[in-house]
């Protein structure tokens, strides 16, 4: 509804079209029930009233149908030109997982970046973006910026995005995954490509706090098994990777505020925040552990 | 035209009147529930779907609940899952589908002129498989075993034992159950419309409720065969680990996507379609005058039938599908607006040529439709694909489908009840309740619905138990929610006015709102359907014919009399409605039950695994069928021919396609053979998307299923000489070669086994063997009905019910036999041939 992207933007005024265009043809066809129903009004003749059918019920929603189609189908290829892959200089990676987003940043020039539950995008340029799941169908959805695609086992499905605002927008998983799919969602950022570069810069390199105390805390514990963390020896990919966390907007894909209070939370209580979520509760470490270890993902800026 | 015969002297008449009662009356104390009579099996059909409606509704209101506030916590994740998803099921599966099937049942033999539908039995089957099926699936949310994956059970997650339990089962089977039902239901009614109509009711006269229904139920017959073949792999998938969605061994989840949908796009229009039907019955009525348009309006039908075939996809625009396939189904979704908008200004048409008199089944009319236009506008939007890929998923489409289904549907629904209820119990509905109900309804509807579009608009995900409170969704899902009670309790009021007792009031008189068809003759006491069978002039014959009600009820015409005690009616041409023959149906009976029962008790032990109970509820649901056909079916009557009246004779026995059991097995073998093009369709799409769909996985050669495919030709020759020498009446040939003929399916079935048997394919290591290992079972299940059926006329042969004269099963088995042959030559063909010239 409110769009900062060229796709949602062209939608918006097709939406607009079809909204007036509805709106009138629905007045119409009432005003036409509520006027049958009047007492004192003349009968139409047999022939008029079938005059009456193929004009209202067949041409006029035919001409209209067509012109919209044709509106609709013009717009197609420009939304998502796939055909022109190679012109974006920016490749995302997304992989939709129970209930989390796995992101890699591909550039021609400079090192993969690696990262979860969040997607900042460059204004004014083009990405293109591969969709995938490990497990069951997902689907990617930007509102602000345009249309959904699915994300499908076995398959790879590709997105073309161009933002045109910067902002901080919302996306949700659009299509029922389970559980907690209620909870599965990630922020979304646009910046200047200015800013976008300097961003990427820093996540490309070990967040400076990643060898601080937390870090032996949280190899201890294991939970190094499961996330990785870059700079030091925590590889896991079966869950997010935790390397900047601190740097993110919210946490656990969208459903708490990222605070060291809510990542203390998470680590005790992962079933209660998320039902169905695949990281087992760890209440039973040491308070003090926690509270550090939590501290010190919130640090990884 | 023949004329109505002269009086019958008051005593004869009073003594017809007494033996056409007690050959229709009920049984009587707790046997009243083996009846197989349509008036009380529509009814309970009916009043089982709205049971299973309101209890969908509730479902729907505790959704709402956990929704009226962000970050609520009234309902789990899991329970809130179970609830939107048995929602979607019942109100699909066992309110709006079985609803209709219901008032048809009620309707069209009055509507129709006849006394009954052909196989009253079978319809009293579907009844009971509805109602079994129907609580098994509901009963599941109170152990919280309800199916959690969505109503379209999506795999990898619906098909994953740990993310849904035993619940996708029940969805499966117990659905699966209700689909049979469903497709029995369909052929009866086709069979029904086509042949019991009265004589003179030609194709061009029928009402058009009969001409919707018909489509309908044709819709039926190639729509719920797709979903029963995706239910197989589904189900082969969870219970023995058969591959068919399971992308890491060359399944494609994308598959059920297309199988489910392809059942899914016309589910909306079998839902929609009779609706209008009614409407279409009601409009005219209180036009006073015909509808204008009869042909545009039957065309339009037609064609929306025909359309809605070709759509599926479009709920698939967000699975990556090419641009160009988006671009036909696109069009294609929005070129069914066409025929829609033409049946709606039919409507328009038809009251603006007559004088409207306002009452409450036309307020509810009207006001579904000004509700349900809204919907179809929101669907020529999302039609369009690059809005769709906006609004797909979200709350908008909630809000599409319900102003579609509610409006489309639900309205009419209860424009039908306010209509009809005179003829069930001769007495009217409130017109202030309805007043009120309408109104509660029509409101509370739009403030619950209206505001989801924005909510969709604004990004709000369907099918969510929880939102964020600072997104904007927190207002409109509170008036959703306050909308949606002010709904539910206007259908509280169509409930209460039902139900409560009407003993005091006036009875209503026959006909009251003066309306042109058939069906208002019949009087709500008796179970005759007609008194005597009318010869038909017209569309709207008690306008047009003079005297016709009086003539009727004072048997007149056909069949005024059942001097053997038999229940008869008659059966006509197809289009020109020429009588040809008086059909005894089945009256009360069991078996009905104990086949339904023992049917479902399979489907439930399936389930849970009980292999044993299964084993012993399918042959017991086997013998009752068994005992059912010969006991019930092809009866070789007393005499040859019989005088129905008005100086016409006609034969009381008929076989091949002049008979309804031929065409009851046609129909039947359409929708089989439609379920094993979509296994075939499957069998195609993994050669499509796989660059080598084998996997480098050995074949089941090309000598077996050849071998086995010329031995099923020459088992259907056998069986083709069966019937000619049968024709000659050689009683001796006739039963060598069944056997010989029973002898060759066996070898065959062995043959097209030992293929991928010898050739060590495993159905669990990719899904190359197991989709030719699931052609292979399908053919080699058809092959033991086949088989089965050699036996039975064998038996009835020996038995003398099978003879030169009376030959009916050989002919239906025969005819069975053609459709086998051509599955089992395509099977063996293809999964022995195709592999070579990929």
């Amino acid at each position: 509804m409110d769009p900062a992207g060229e796709e949602a933007h062209q939608v918006l005024q097709l939406s607009v079209v079809l909204f007036c265009g509805a709106a009138a043809i629905w007045l119409g066809v009432v005003a036409a029930l509520l006027y049958t129903a009047r007492r004192r009004r003349k009968s139409l003749s047999e022939q008029s009233a079938s005059r009456f059918i193929l004009f209202g019920g067949a041409v006029l929603p035919s001409v209209t149908l067509a012109a919209l189609l044709s509106y609709s189908l013009w717009l197609m290829p420009g939304l998502r030109p796939f055909g022109q892959a190679a012109s974006a200089v920016l490749h995302v990676e997304v992989t939709g997982k129970q209930y989390w987003w796995h992101v890699v940043y591909r550039r021609s020039n400079g090192p993969v970046v690696v990262s979860a539950n969040e997607i900042r995008l460059p204004v004014g340029q083009r990405v293109e973006l591969t969709l995938a799941s490990s497990d069951v169908i997902h689907s990617f959805w930007i509102p602000a910026l345009g249309g959904k695609m699915d994300m499908i086992p076995g398959r790879t499905n590709r997105l073309s995005l161009l933002a045109n605002k910067a902002g901080t927008f919302r996306g949700p998983c659009a299509e029922f995954c389970g559980t907690s799919h209620a909870l599965m969602a990630f922020a979304v950022v646009t910046m200047e490509a200015q800013a976008f570069q300097e961003w990427l810069g820093t996540q490309a390199r070990p967040s400076p706090r990643a060898a601080d105390d937390g870090a032996a805390l949280f190899l201890r514990h294991g939970c190094g098994a499961c996330h990785a963390v870059a700079g030091i020896d925590a590889r896991g990919t079966i869950g997010p990777d935790l390397s900047h966390l601190g740097s993110r907007l919210t946490l656990g894909a969208g459903s708490l505020p990222n605070t060291a209070d809510a990542i203390a939370r998470f680590i005790t209580e992962p079933e209660r925040i998320k039902p169905g979520v695949q990281m087992p509760s760890f209440a039973m470490l040491p308070q003090d552990d926690i509270r550090n270890i939590a501290a010190w993902l919130k640090d990884l800026e | 035209m023949s004329r109505p015969a002269k009086t019958l002297p008051a005593k004869g008449r009073q003594a017809q009147e007494e033996r056409l009662r007690s050959v229709w009356a009920n049984p009587q104390g707790w046997r009243y529930w083996t009846t197989v009579n349509n008036t009380q099996i529509g009814l309970w059909y009916a009043s089982a779907s709205f049971a299973f409606m309101l209890f969908a509704g509730v479902l729907a209101l505790l959704v709402r609940l956990q929704l009226a506030a962000p970050q609520n916590d009234l309902l789990s994740a899991d329970f809130f899952n179970q609830a939107f998803t048995l929602h979607g099921t019942v109100m699909m599966f066992l309110f709006a589908v079985p609803v209709f099937e219901a008032v048809a049942i009620f309707l069209l033999p009055p509507m129709l002129g006849a006394r009954e539908l052909p196989f009253p039995r079978l319809g009293a089957f579907g009844f009971w498989s509805f109602f079994l099926g129907g609580i098994f699936v509901c009963g599941s949310i109170f152990f919280d075993a309800a199916p959690s994956s969505g109503w379209f059970m999506y795999p990898p997650l619906a098909t994953d034992k740990e993310m849904s339990g035993i619940g996708a089962d029940i969805w499966l089977l117990g659905l699966s159950f209700i689909e049979v039902a469903s497709i029995a239901a369909a052929v009866e009614l086709i069979v029904g419309i086509m042949k019991c109509r009265a004589p003179g009711m030609r194709i061009n006269l029928m009402p058009l409720f009969a001409w919707y229904l018909l489509i309908v139920a044709g819709m039926i017959l190639f729509a719920f065969p797709p979903l029963i073949a995706g239910d197989i792999l589904f189900e082969m998938q969870r219970m023995f680990n058969w591959p068919f969605f399971d992308a890491e061994r060359g399944g494609d989840p994308l598959l059920w996507q297309h199988l489910f949908w392809i059942f899914g796009h016309p589910e909306v229009y079998i839902i929609f379609l009779p609706a209008i039907a009614l409407m279409a019955m009601i409009v005219p009525t209180f036009s006073q005058r015909p509808i204008v348009g009869y042909s545009w309006i039957v065309l339009a039908a037609v064609g929306t039938g025909f359309l809605s075939f070709g759509l599926w996809v479009h709920h698939m625009f967000t699975t990556g599908l090419p641009q160009i396939s988006l671009a036909f189904f696109s069009a294609a979704s929005e070129a069914v607006a066409i025929p829609t908008g033409v049946q709606i200004f039919v409507f328009i048409a038809t009251m603006l040529a007559g004088r409207v008199i306002i009452s409450t089944p036309m307020l509810f009319g009207i006001g579904g439709l000004a509700t349900f236009i809204i919907g179809g506008l929101t669907g020529v939007m999302v039609a369009l694909a690059p809005f769709d890929w906006q609004a797909h998923d979200t709350y908008f489409v909630v809000a599409h489908l319900h102003y579609v289904l509610i409006g489309g549907m639900l309205f009419p629904v209860t424009a039908g009840i306010y209509y009809y209820y005179p003829l069930v119990n001769a007495r009217h509905l409130s017109d202030r309740l309805g007043t009120i109900a309408f109104w509660l309804m029509f409101v509370g509807f739009n403030v619950a619905f209206f505001p989801m579009h924005l909510s969709g608009l604004r990004g709000m995900p369907r099918r969510v138990f929880t939102y964020p409170a600072n997104v904007g969704w927190d207002m409109l899902n509170l008036l959703s929610t306050v909308g949606a009670f002010i709904f539910a309790s206007g259908i509280l009021v169509v409930v209460f006015d039902v139900l409560r007792p009407k003993h005091r009031q006036p009875r209503a008189k026959i006909n009251p709102w003066n309306a042109g068809t058939l069906e208002w003759i019949s009087e709500p006491e008796e179970n005759w359907g007609v008194r005597s069978i009318p010869l038909i002039e017209s569309r709207y014959p008690l306008w047009d014919q003079k005297n016709l009600a009086r003539n009727v009820n004072g048997g007149r015409f056909y069949l005024a009399d059942a001097e053997e005690g038999r229940r008869e009616g008659l059966v006509t041409s197809v289009l020109d409605a020429k009588p040809q023959q008086v059909l005894r149906v089945g009256g009360t009976s069991y078996v009905t039950i104990v086949s339904a029962f023992a049917l479902g008790a399979v489907f439930i032990a399936l389930t849970f695994h009980w292999w044993i109970v299964a084993a012993a509820s399918g042959i017991t649901s086997f013998c009752a069928i068994l005992w059912w056909l010969w006991t019930g079916t092809a009866e070789i009557p007393e005499k040859l021919a019989k005088d129905v009246g008005l100086g016409l004779t006609l034969p009381l026995y008929a076989s091949g396609p002049a008979s309804v059991g031929w065409w009851a097995m046609f129909i039947t073998m359409v929708g089989d053979a439609t379920a094993f093009a979509s296994l075939v369709f499957s069998y195609f799409f993994y050669w499509t998307i796989h660059r080598d769909f084998t996997a480098g996985i050995a074949g089941p050669g090309i000598h077996w299923p050849l071998a086995a495919a010329l031995l099923f030709v020459c088992a259907w020759i056998a069986t083709l000489a069966a019937r000619q020498l049968n024709k000659q009446g050689r009683e001796a040939g006739v039963r060598v070669v069944l056997v010989g003929a029973c002898a060759l399916t066996v070898a065959a079935s062995a043959a097209g086994f030992a293929g991928p048997w010898l050739y060590g394919m495993d159905p669990t290591r990719h899904v190359y063997p197991a989709t030719v290992w699931i052609l292979v079972l399908w053919v080699l299940a058809h092959a033991a009905v086949g088989a089965v059926m050699h036996i039975y006329c064998l038996a009835r042969s020996f038995a003398g019910r099978l003879t030169r004269e009376h030959d009916i099963d050989i002919h239906n088995v025969v005819l069975y036999w053609h459709f086998m042959a051509v599955t089992a030559a395509i099977t063996f063909a293809v999964v022995g041939l195709f592999p070579g010239v990929r």
